[in-house]
């Protein structure tokens, strides 16, 4: 598939995709970082999208999906820099994602994850 | 498309060349065409007639796409323009009718083309008077548009009220158009301006329709896809009571009275606070 | 109206002809100057519908056409498929009813956000779809 690489940032898996997803790569995708986040015990997910000219409802569901699993191994889900044309497109498709969290930005969405890693380090000492 | 017989045109043709002078002197005193000098009126009456002859040999007198009537098309289109800019009335171009008849009548010709001969210069004038009206047409639907286009722009300002706080005043009646440009021209600042709220201030907006409002939510929604939060203020009174009365929810939607408000709201959602100044 | 004949013609035999399509769907809006947001409309409409072709449909093909109407242009997609055709119209275009496990929004979403929409199906015969965008805008004229 397209480039899609996974590094860890202070415990928070960051994502970048980019360029043309095949309904396959999609798919990979969520195994990939779902595997990942029990792997590492990551505490967050932040995949940057503003690079994606188009999501339809296919990585629209996977990106919900992912949500949904990480949450469910302890690790929030940040979607981040989707297009205006893009988030005018899903609302017309009927697509409002909820419960799905937000962000402009990479580091706003890293803001989201506050200093956890502090309180971690505490929880662990 | 024609009823015309072949021998009946051959004759109009006739007509048309032994009365030329006669219908263009008469065509021209008909003040069809409201010139200052004279001569311009004939050279405008004869182009008219050299077009009219054509479409008339060509047997089509009652086809505004015909090749003939491109001269009427060069005549009519200063004339449409200035009726636009208004500049002078309509044309009528109906008057041009009664003086060709009654040349004809005083034509000299076979008695069994009379009524023939009639129905198609009578058509010609029709024709005329459709086209004329199909320019005005185009002319009108032209400057709509440019007029909407024109204030699309103009009313949808987005205005930064503080670092990663904007605001966009929606004034007058929002239609499908224009509500979709203000949306654009939002998400676009949102990104540009990497705003975390945005305030959508609906003061000037007289009437909040079930089309307004869906309008509003999917606005909010698209933000939130992006990261960013919208608030509704400037909903006054008796517009909160009839979106109650037509059943209208904004759900998770944060609303505010007044811009002053939601700017309030909008500075503590991005940890913002404004304090009074303890040394003055 | 003047129907300029197929500009494109797109086989969806695997998912990466649901990507060809959508570049192909990108390519033609772009040159005919649709906006941003529209492009980006046709492209996922495109999306959907070519995912329904190939999943329901068992693949097919896909065509882009132009039309030139007074003042502006329409830009058509057409999907054929010589499928199982699809049982009960009004339950598969209904929000949320999905036979492939997606949110069911493929064929609903795309009448969404097309200006006009048209399904021909017959039981054993195939499917196809129309979704028609006009492109509003200078660049039309």
């Amino acid at each position: 598939m397209s480039a899609t690489s996974v590094i860890e940032l202070d415990g928070v898996l960051l994502v970048t995709i980019q360029g043309e997803l095949t309904d396959h790569d999609a798919i990979a995708l969520q195994q990939d970082l779902t595997t990942q986040v029990a792997e590492r015990g990551a505490r967050g997910v932040l995949i940057n999208i503003s690079a994606l000219e188009i999501v339809d409802s296919f990585l629209a569901r996977t990106l919900h999906e992912i949500a949904g699993v990480t949450s469910l191994l302890a690790a929030e889900t940040v979607v981040v820099g989707m297009r205006p044309e893009v988030a005018i497109t899903l609302v017309e498709l009927g697509l409002t994602l909820n419960g799905l969290r937000t962000a402009l930005s990479v580091s706003d969405g890293l803001s989201m994850f506050g200093g956890a890693s502090i309180a971690r380090r505490a929880e662990g000492a | 498309m024609t009823l015309t017989a072949q021998p009946v045109r051959e004759e109009l043709a006739e007509f048309l060349r032994a009365r030329w002078q006669d219908i263009v002197r008469a065509w021209s005193a008909a003040a069809v065409f409201g010139h200052a000098d004279p001569a311009d009126t004939e050279d405008e009456c004869a182009e008219l007639l050299t077009g009219v002859a054509q479409a008339i040999r060509e047997g089509a007198e009652g086809d505004p796409a015909d090749e003939g009537f491109s001269a009427a098309r060069s005549v009519f289109g200063p004339l449409v323009a200035g009726v636009a800019a208004g500049q002078g009335g309509r044309p009528d171009v109906a008057a041009l009718k009664a003086p060709l008849l009654r040349l004809w009548s005083e034509h000299d010709k076979p008695a069994d083309m009379a009524a023939d001969g009639a129905v198609a210069l009578s058509t010609v004038v029709d024709t005329l008077r459709l086209l004329l009206l199909e320019m005005e047409l185009e002319s009108s639907a032209e400057t709509i548009r440019s007029q909407r286009e024109q204030l699309t722009e103009l009313s949808t300002p987005v205005i930064k009220l503080w670092d990663g706080v904007l605001a966009i005043p929606l004034i007058g009646t929002l239609d499908s158009m224009r509500s979709q440009a203000a949306t654009e021209n939002l998400l676009e600042q949102i990104v540009a301006q990497q705003a975390r709220v945005a305030i959508l201030d609906i003061t000037g907006v007289p009437a909040v329709d079930t089309m307004v409002a869906q309008h509003l939510l999917k606005t909010a929604m698209a933000a939130r896809l992006m990261g960013a939060e919208c608030i509704i203020s400037g909903i006054r009174p008796q517009i909160a009571q009839t979106m109650v009365q037509l059943g209208i929810d904004l759900g998770e939607l944060a609303t505010r009275a007044s811009l002053a408000d939601a700017l309030g709201y909008a500075l503590h959602e991005t940890g913002m606070a404004v304090v009074a100044d303890q040394h003055r | 109206m003047t129907t300029v004949p197929t500009v494109r013609e797109v086989p969806i035999r695997a998912e990466i002809g649901i990507v060809q399509v959508r570049q192909a769907v990108r390519e033609v809006a772009v040159s005919v100057g649709f906006s941003l947001v529209d492009q980006t409309k046709l492209v996922t409409a495109a999306s959907e519908l070519a995912r329904n072709t190939l999943k329901h449909g068992g693949g097919g093909v896909a065509e882009i056409e132009l039309e030139q109407r007074v003042g502006s242009t329409a830009l058509r997609l057409r999907f054929h498929d010589k499928g199982p055709g699809i049982g009960d119209v009004e339950l598969a275009l209904r929000d949320g009813y999905s036979s492939a496990g997606g949110l069911g929004l493929g064929l609903s979403g795309a009448r969404r956000l097309a200006d006009e929409f048209d399904l021909e199906t017959a039981r054993g015969e195939g499917t196809t779809v129309t979704v028609t965008f006009v492109a509003a805008g200078p660049a039309a004229r």
